[in-house]
Order: structure tokens, then sequence, then C-alpha cells
């Protein structure tokens, strides 16, 4: 009998306790979700939030990072939440379609239009981003950095020896290409294990194959996926790849980038996260260009947070956002992380020289969606783009892999 | 008297309740949503939409190589194991001394998990380093492979690393197997004039049908539902034109990726369906021997 009552006293106590603990840990929260765990991102991630606890005393801010497959854990673990109803305050997503389709079009975002205006933001984003953001003339995200994905980088030593300069347009690179080859190099360094590296060249050579507007159109159904435009593209990339070295299949992008650092490749069309890789590794020689054929077209992608219907901490949230987008926050996070700023008025002493040349052409360049990091087309789209491309990068069959692209597109309108 | 017959009953009911819950009605739940039309994240608009999804998939291009490596993969994995642990079984049987080293030597791969082995065996058949060196270094340079990057190989690299991994369990298997043979049959058969390679084929395997038959059983399910080995080595598009992509990774893709729910429960009832069609007559077959015997 004594026994059983000290039992439930304790439980008593116990549950006194916790649900004390639980009321008072309710208020002052912040949970920020991301897949950002290491390097410049964390260390850009951590300074925001240092930022945030400044200007927000007394709000514990808990970072709810998942690790792994550069997002992909994290985005499985994100829909199951916001799926169950547990959403965090603000999770970190890509600008675009990605956001649009898989959560504004469900209706689980609220719009941030008078967050946009009273800021000052439509004024501070170029159009070109706004357009990016905007979904049925409401505003649902706000850019945390902007990345460029249509980026040539080479080994300014190696095109020196052999006398060459960075190609401008796709023929350019063939003859830079084949003066590589002859030197005994690879021309072209690609890493494409899990195939997104493979996507990503795809889309700077439709870029350089049917300019920004015709490339833009492809994801609004005005350029024909089965037109004559796509298919110069697919050829031009079949050529390419025969200049590719032959272990790609089994290399990251950063791996194919250490060709490039060794001197054994020429080049690489990657994003501007190689700037980052080349400096953690010392390397001094880097040159950069635009991808052929994309002078003047900005091919961009952004970490973006928004604000989930049910966020548990609505002000926390909403000051959180307004962090991310202001002047103060951007130039703190763009230097650590390696991108630039998505607004246009921030400071280019505190970037390095690739990123200085970046954020010149962000102000004056035409801004197009990038595919393969989610801006320009939404997941399931994009992920039958991936399996067109899986297929075309071994058995380089034009005719085939057009028509899958054209049956993703018809998918991707259905409904 | 009741109570001590509706004892057993009320034991066993919470876990009862629990599998039917957990296990059949997820599985019947997923089979709803493969007939629906539940291909984005608004799953409240979902609608009845018959086999389309199944329609779908029988001309997708990746589920059709998907099944291909899937049969190729058993094709390689299970005689791989059964040849690989029979031998290491015999060997050790016969060896006198050392014993228990050998047996754990074989035994220690089992001890890591497939993730651990993907990301080992992935950078030993990195097609410029790893494997391809030491090949070079012994001489044996014409046994040069791109592994899981040439779309020729592709599965059967992966086939590779899990022989390596799971041949420890047959060796095991066949071990406490011959064990069990009685010896007076061997020197009855000594005494008839058998030679070994009679007293092999005669005696020995037949005698270790059962245990075969048990690991073909288990080897063929691991190999059907392979998933984890797959994406630590090549990734989650299965390699160079999905060369080396399966059934579950198709899944997980579609389901977690791109969103499309009802296409990714479609993917599981086929495997469902497969799965089903090796265990469950194998299992009617063991019950009814059981009740005969």
């Amino acid at each position: 009998m004594r026994r059983l009552i000290t039992g439930w006293v304790l439980t008593a106590a116990f549950a006194l306790a916790a649900g004390g603990a639980w009321a008072q840990g309710q208020a002052g929260k912040l949970e920020i979700f991301s897949w950002w765990t290491t390097g410049g991102e964390a260390a850009g991630l951590l300074k925001l939030f240092e930022l945030d606890r400044q200007q927000h005393p007394g709000v514990e801010i808990i970072n709810a990072t998942v690790a792994g497959g550069a997002g992909q854990n994290a985005k499985a673990v994100l829909k199951t939440r916001m799926l169950g109803g547990d959403p965090p305050d603000s999770f970190q997503v890509h600008m675009g379609r990605e956001l649009i389709d898989t959560w504004v079009t469900t209706g689980f975002m609220e719009p941030l239009d008078a967050m946009f205006k009273e800021a000052g933001w439509e004024k501070a984003f170029p159009p070109g981003v706004l357009e990016l953001l905007r979904h049925d003339g409401a505003y649902y995200s706000v850019p945390a950095n902007i990345h460029r994905a249509n980026v040539l980088w080479y080994n300014r030593k190696v095109f020196q020896g052999t006398g060459l300069q960075p190609p401008r347009t796709v023929d350019e690179f063939f003859q830079v290409a084949d003066k590589l080859k002859a030197a005994g190099l690879t021309p072209l360094a690609l890493g494409d294990n899990g195939i997104w590296a493979s996507t990503h060249l795809f889309e700077t050579v439709l870029i350089g194959t049917l300019g920004a507007d015709g490339y833009r159109a492809l994801w609004t159904g005005k350029t024909d996926w089965n037109g004559p435009g796509v298919k110069k593209a697919l050829e031009s990339m079949a050529r390419m790849l025969a200049y590719v070295n032959s272990d790609h299949a089994a290399r990251s992008w950063d791996q194919a980038n250490e060709l490039v650092i060794q001197g054994k490749a020429g080049m690489t069309i990657m994003g501007d996260w190689v700037d980052a890789d080349n400096l953690a590794k010392g390397f001094k020689d880097a040159g950069w260009a635009a991808a052929p054929g994309n002078t003047g077209v900005y091919d961009a992608l952004s970490d973006s947070f928004g604000l989930p219907k049910k966020a548990p901490h609505r002000k926390e949230t909403l000051d959180w956002l307004r962090l991310v987008g202001s002047k103060e926050g951007q130039e703190a996070f763009n230097p650590l992380k390696g991108s630039i700023c998505a607004r246009t008025d921030c400071d280019p002493k505190l970037f390095g020289p690739y990123l200085q040349w970046a954020m010149e052409q962000w102000k004056k360049d035409a801004i197009v969606p990038s595919l393969a990091h989610g801006a320009a087309a939404k997941e399931s789209w994009a992920a039958a783009i991936n399996d067109a491309m899986s297929l075309f990068v071994t058995q380089k069959d034009v005719a085939q892999t057009q028509k899958l692209l054209v049956q993703a597109a018809a998918d991707a309108a259905k409904k | 008297m009741r109570a001590a017959r509706l004892a057993p009953v009320l034991l066993v009911l919470p876990s009862a309740l629990l599998v039917l819950v957990f296990v059949y009605g997820f599985i019947a739940w997923t089979g709803w949503l493969s007939l629906s039309s539940a291909n984005d994240l608004l799953l409240g608009a979902a609608r009845f939409a018959g086999l389309d999804n199944y329609a779908r998939l029988a001309g997708h291009p990746r589920f059709r190589i998907d099944l291909e490596n899937t049969v190729t993969f058993g094709l390689t994995f299970i005689p791989g194991c059964l040849i690989l642990g029979l031998g290491g079984a015999i060997l050790i049987d016969h060896v006198v001394r050392f014993e228990g080293m050998w047996r754990t030597v074989c035994l220690m791969p089992l001890a890591l998990s497939f993730i651990v082995t993907g990301v080992v065996w992935r950078w030993l058949m990195n097609p410029s380093s790893g494997l391809n060196l030491m090949l070079e270094g012994l001489g044996l340079g014409a046994l040069r492979s791109g592994w899981y990057t040439d779309p020729a190989v592709g599965i059967k690299a992966v086939a590779l690393a899990a022989v390596w991994q799971l041949s420890g369990y047959t060796m095991a298997l066949y071990l406490a197997g011959l064990r069990a043979i009685p010896r007076e049959l061997y020197e009855a058969a000594q005494v008839d004039g058998a030679g070994t390679g009679q007293t092999f084929w005669r005696i020995t395997l037949p005698l270790l049908a059962p245990v075969t038959l048990s690991a073909v059983i288990v080897l063929g399910h691991i190999s059907l539902k392979i998933f984890d080995l797959v994406i630590a080595m090549t990734g989650p598009q299965g390699g160079p034109a999905f060369s080396s992509d399966v059934p579950a990774n198709f899944m997980f893709q579609t389901t977690f990726q791109a969103n499309r729910f009802a296409d990714g429960a479609a993917v599981s009832i086929v495997l469902l369906v497969i799965v089903s069609s090796l265990v469950i007559p194998y299992l009617y077959w063991s019950l009814r021997r059981e009740v005969r015997g």
C-alpha cells in the first residue's frame, strides 16, 4: 500500500515538473530547419543566429539540421513533419518552383507581401528574383543568398601553358577541348555521381543554345521540348561528353574539381561553390568565366526561408525572416557561405575576388532559374529529367532522350 | 477453468492487434494509395485512379531496368554465396588447427552493416584507384574493370560486395549442416569403395539440401529487398544508365524526392507481390512438412 502511494506521488511530481517546463518553454523559441551542417554554410548560419540573439535577446534558437545527401534526407524529414502537422518555424528551401509547387500550391505557406513592402525589398532585390519568388501575385519566401550555376572554372596555368583562352561559345569550347586533348589532358572534368551534375551541365548547354528567353519559356510551356533548339542542345551535350573523364560516374563535383586543381583537366562547368572548394584547398590558379554561350545570363539558385502556416512561434519567425532579408543579415551570412547577397546593395569589399565578379554580373545579367537546383521546375519534373539524363549520359541517344523530356514536361503539366 | 484457456489468447492479443494495424493495416493503406492519384502533397485531393499508376510503371524505362537488375543480382548473389559458403565450410571442416580463427575471419564481414560495406566497396571499386591498381600491381591487369561505372557490369559489382558480406552466413549454415552428417555414412561409403567426388555428390550434397533450401530462401528475400548497399555504393540514381538501380531505390526517390506517393506505393506493392510469391509457398511447404512429420 505504501509503495503504491509513493509511486503515485512520484508520478504526480514528475508530471507537474514536466508540465511546468513545457508551459514555460513555449514562448521565446525559434526552430530553424536546414541541412547546413558543416563548413562555411554552418558558419554562416550560426552567424545569423548570433545576430538574431543580439537583436532579439531571450529567444532560444533551436538549430534543427539534418545531415546527409545534400539536403535529400532533410527534405524527406521535412515532408513527414509538415504532413504530420508539426512544422518547424522556418525551413531552408530552394527558391522558385521547388518551394511553390511543393508547399505553396498545396496550402502550407503564408504569403509575406506585407513584410516585403514594409522592408522595401521590392527595391533591394532585382526584378528577376522577385519574379521567381512570386506566385499568384504574392511572395512566399525570403532569399538568404544567391548562387550562380553557369560558371566555367579553369586552371589558369594549364591554359597559359597551352596558349588558350576560356571559350565564350559552344563552338569555341570544342576548339579549346581539342587542343587540351591533344596536350594529353582531360578537357572537361565532370563528377556526376548522383547524376545532378550532368543535369547541371545540360542546363548550361540549354541556356547557351536557346538563350535566356528561350530557356525560361521551357518551363512555361512556350518553348517546345520537341523542338529543334532542345535537339541541338542534346547534340552539343553528346559531343561534349566525348571530352569528359571516363570515371565521371564515380566522382562527385568536388572530386572532378580535384582534377582541375591537379592540372589533369583543363575545365569544369559547375556552380560557384567551386570557389569555396578552391579556397579551402588553397588553389591559387583558378580562373572563371561565364559557361560557353552563357555570357550575360545569370543562372541563379537560392536558399530561402518562408513562414509555414502552423509555425509555432510566429512572431519570432517574422523577426528571423526580416533579419535574413536585411542588408546586415545578408552581409554577415554570405561571405562565410561563399555566395553573394540576393540584395543588390551589399558591400563588395566584404567578398573575395570571384564573388565580387559575381556581384557585378548579378546587377546587370538576365536572371534565369536553375533546373538542377529547384528553381525552374517542380521536384517530380526535375526527377524525371534526372532520370532522362541518367540514360543519356551513357547511351547518348538524342531521339530517345528528347522523347523522355517531352513526356516529363507533359506529366508535369497535368492537373 | 475458462480463465486458463483464455490466458494465452489474452497474452498474444496486444501483439496481434499491433501487427494487424501496423503491418496489415498499413499494407492495405499502401495498396489503396497505389490505386489513387496522390502524386503530390495535396493528399486530400486524391481520387481513385484504378490501375493508372501500374500502367505508367510498366512503361517506365527505369522500372524495367530495375526488375532486370533484381534478377541479375539474384542470379549472381545467391549462387556466389552458396558456392563460397560451401567451399569455406568444407575447408574449415578439414582444418585441424586454428579453426576458431578461420571461422571468425569468415564471419566478420557479417558484423558490418550494408552501409559500411557499400561505402568501402565504393572506394575499392573506383576505377582509377582501389581494386584496379591492386590487380595491376599483381600483374592481373587484364581483370581491370569499370566496376559500377561500367553499365555492362553495374549491379554485378554490387552483388560482389554483397557476396563478400554474406558468404560468411552461408558458411556458418553449411558448417553446422556438415557437422550434422553422421560419420557412419562416410565410413560405409569408404567401405563400399566410393571416391571423394562420389562421396561429395551422392552423400554430402543431398544431405545438405535442407540447409541449401533455407539459405536460398533467406538470400533470396535479401536480394529482392536490397537497398542500403546500392544507395551506399552507387548513390540514389543507381549508377550510369540505372545499371545498378533496384526497385527499392526507385521507390525511395519517387516517394521522397519526386513527391509521387501513389507511384511509390505502386512500386512497393509490386515488390510485395514478388517477395510473397517466393516466401508464401515456402512457408506453406514447410508447415505441411511439420504437420506431416
